[in-house]
């Protein structure tokens, strides 16, 4: 369940923030804030996405750049939520 | 000012009586009718100066590939642009060129190889969506522009709305896909390089730099500055920056935003700085790196950014040996006090708030090297730089100390601009009673410090970049199930202002969060992440005027919890 949780999150950060010509590789582990991939304000587009696909609330206190730093970052911040 | 070494400028009061703009023209070896290009002093006068060994600057990019480039190697790299442009692509003074790409060193150096060759440069910020590339494309007939791979797609994506456009130039081009009818390859760090060339011979008045900024109402405006504006940029770098010859300079503002131009470029290469340039993402921890690597000792950066910072708080902080910082400034919106006192906490001395904007071309409030810090304020005019508050209805400046009004600026001041390029109409509406009208409302207290209090019209400053509404609104109503928009700036603790849209919803459509991040990422694809709505609220109604114009201050007054104001013009009660 980990593993699909993380390609679709995996698959929603490539389609939603890579322009067609990027060819970046972007992994579980590819830094998505500080790699310059998804930015500070496109953070929120983000944190939308993961609130409304998985029915939860992910407090302003808890979205912090270090928790979006990756793809299994967020997949840590989703298992305090009851999202595996 | 945490510092050993004397500030070049004399003491507030004593400065003010001296100065004038004509010790930058004797600095620079400048009088009036000389030829002047903004890439030769950057570059060719420093290395007659004897520094073309001196490093101008050290890269660092997202994989923490460093790159570093001397005055000379500058030199001959905007020499190898302008001569590219001029001789290759037969490109013509007066014709812009575009610079859209990520803070690469082809960004700085095309800067002033473009200036070089006598066209106009037009730098726009690398994460604009494809409609926000083109409004600008088009209203500036842009010939050519420099871009990378990654971003290559979105020009592709409106080339047949800008016939103007003639030149895709890629600066990165592998080879791994054909490029297409227009696209040439510049590859800098293998291109010939040119020790000799014939700059362009540019005069005071000579176009020079067309940043883009955004107002309350229609289509963002080409502010238009011309080669001197040099004079100001390069005193007001030295006195406010205060960068001296073994400083190790971090300006973290892009160069798509005029901090990045005039301040990035201009200000730093004319005053021979090196300067240190991250193209990565914010994180505390590699800002803090970046800082300690590169011994930085004066860095520039934006309150959104030190707010980031504060919330990290100081325990990162002193990981790292950041003993090498001695001067600090900030630019972009207010710098909140407690902003302020954090940094002398944090860093051991304070940030310096700087007060300026795209049309001043440089700083003109400000907090100087070795004057009393009121956290909070913006400082003092600078001299040479007559500064005050108009009345908001009849432009006459208010006397009265703590009485709020618009700031206001003597025209005159060399890096004033001299138009919005095809809308000389606006940009004579912004002098009012001989005086330039900035649209920020400030109020002056009995020491002569300065106070923001805010805009004067619509346009949303998030982190520390303007954003029009119009922009915004116009591109929300491109989306299928938006009748009617409207745009505000929303507090916000980092960002000073994040936007906020209301949405009416066309029959059919139902609001849910789904379609609240659809229409988000619908604008953040079009336009920008900047301008990407943080918050969307669907709404019944909008309040209107009797005439059916939107009342966005209605809404911001709603927002912000302050006192809507008349609302007799309003169509129905709210």
């Amino acid at each position: 369940m980990a593993e699909q949780l993380k390609d679709v999150i995996l698959e929603y950060v490539r389609n939603e923030y890579l322009e067609d010509g990027d060819d970046r590789e972007v992994n579980y582990d590819t830094p998505l804030i500080s790699g310059g991939i998804v930015d500070s304000f496109s953070m929120v587009s983000l944190k939308v996405f993961l609130e409304t696909k998985y029915n939860i609330q992910i407090p302003d206190a808890k979205a912090t750049p270090e928790a979006f730093d990756s793809v299994n970052n967020i997949v840590t911040l989703l298992k305090e939520f009851g999202v595996e | 000012m945490k510092s050993e070494i004397t500030p070049f400028m004399k003491p507030y009061e004593e400065e003010l009586k001296s100065f004038s703009f004509d010790i930058s023209k004797k600095e620079l070896g400048y009088k009036d009718g000389d030829i002047i290009n903004i890439g030769k002093y950057c570059t060719d006068r420093i290395c007659r100066m004897g520094k073309g060994d001196k490093l101008a600057l050290i890269w660092e990019g997202f994989s923490g590939e460093e790159k570093r480039y001397t005055f000379n190697d500058m030199r001959q790299l905007t020499n190898s642009i302008a001569k590219f442009l001029r001789d290759d692509l037969g490109i013509k003074p007066g014709e812009r060129v575009c610079m859209f790409l990520d803070k690469v060193p082809e960004l700085y150096f095309g800067f002033l190889g473009v200036l070089k060759m006598g066209a106009i440069v037009q730098p726009l910020f690398s994460a604009f969506g494809p409609e926000s590339l083109l409004t600008r494309l088009q209203d500036a007939t842009t010939t050519a522009i420099f871009t990378q791979k990654k971003h290559l797609p979105k020009v592709r994506n409106i080339l047949k709305d800008v016939p103007s456009l003639k030149h895709i130039i890629v600066v990165d081009d592998d080879g791994s896909k054909p490029l297409k009818e227009n696209e040439v390859a510049f590859n800098m760090d293998k291109v010939e390089r040119v020790d000799s060339f014939d700059i362009f011979p540019s005069t005071a008045e000579t176009p020079s730099v067309l940043h883009y900024t955004s107002g309350t109402t229609g289509k963002p405006k080409g502010a238009q500055h011309v080669h001197y504006s040099i004079i100001s940029q390069y005193i007001t770098a030295k006195y406010v920056l205060d960068i001296h010859d073994e400083d190790i300079y971090w300006c973290t503002a892009d160069p798509g935003w005029v901090t990045g131009t005039s301040y990035g470029i201009i200000g730093a290469w004319s005053n021979a700085a090196t300067q240190c340039v991250l193209d990565a993402g914010f994180k505390a921890e590699t800002w803090y790196k970046f800082i300690e690597k590169n011994k930085i000792t004066i860095w520039y950066s934006a309150p959104t950014a030190i707010r980031a910072l504060m919330k990290e708080g100081t325990e990162v902080v002193k990981k790292f040996d950041l003993s090498s910082l001695r001067h600090l400034a900030s630019v972009g919106e207010p710098l909140n006090a407690e902003a302020v006192l954090w940094s002398q906490e944090a860093f051991g001395m304070m940030f310096h708030d700087t007060f300026w904007q795209t049309e001043t071309g440089c700083i003109v409030v400000s907090n100087y090297p070795g004057m009393k810090i009121k956290p909070g304020s913006m400082g003092k005019p600078f001299p040479g730089i007559e500064v005050t508050v108009v009345d908001l209805k009849t432009s006459v400046p208010i006397e009265k100390k703590g009485v709020v009004g618009m700031i206001a600026i003597k025209p005159g001041w060399p890096s004033m601009i001299r138009t919005y390029w095809n809308n000389e109409t606006t940009y004579k509406s912004k002098f009012q009673n001989g005086w330039y009208l900035c649209g920020d409302r400030a109020s002056i207290d009995e020491d002569g410090y300065f106070w923001f209090v805010g805009r004067d019209d619509d346009v949303i400053n998030t982190g520390g970049h303007l954003v029009g509404p119009f922009e915004i609104e116009s591109a929300l109503l491109e989306h299928p199930a938006v009748a009617e928009s409207a745009a505000i700036g929303k507090p916000d603790p980092i960002n000073m202002e994040v936007v906020k849209a209301f949405i009416t919803l066309k029959p059919g459509f139902e609001q849910s969060k789904m379609l609240e991040l659809e229409i988000m990422n619908f604008v953040r694809k079009k336009l920008s992440a900047l301008a990407m709505p943080q918050e969307i609220e669907f709404v019944d109604s909008l309040p209107k005027t009797r005439s059916g114009k939107i009342m966005r201050r209605v809404l911001k007054a709603k927002e912000w919890g302050e006192e809507i104001g008349d609302t007799s013009t309003l169509e129905n009660d709210m």
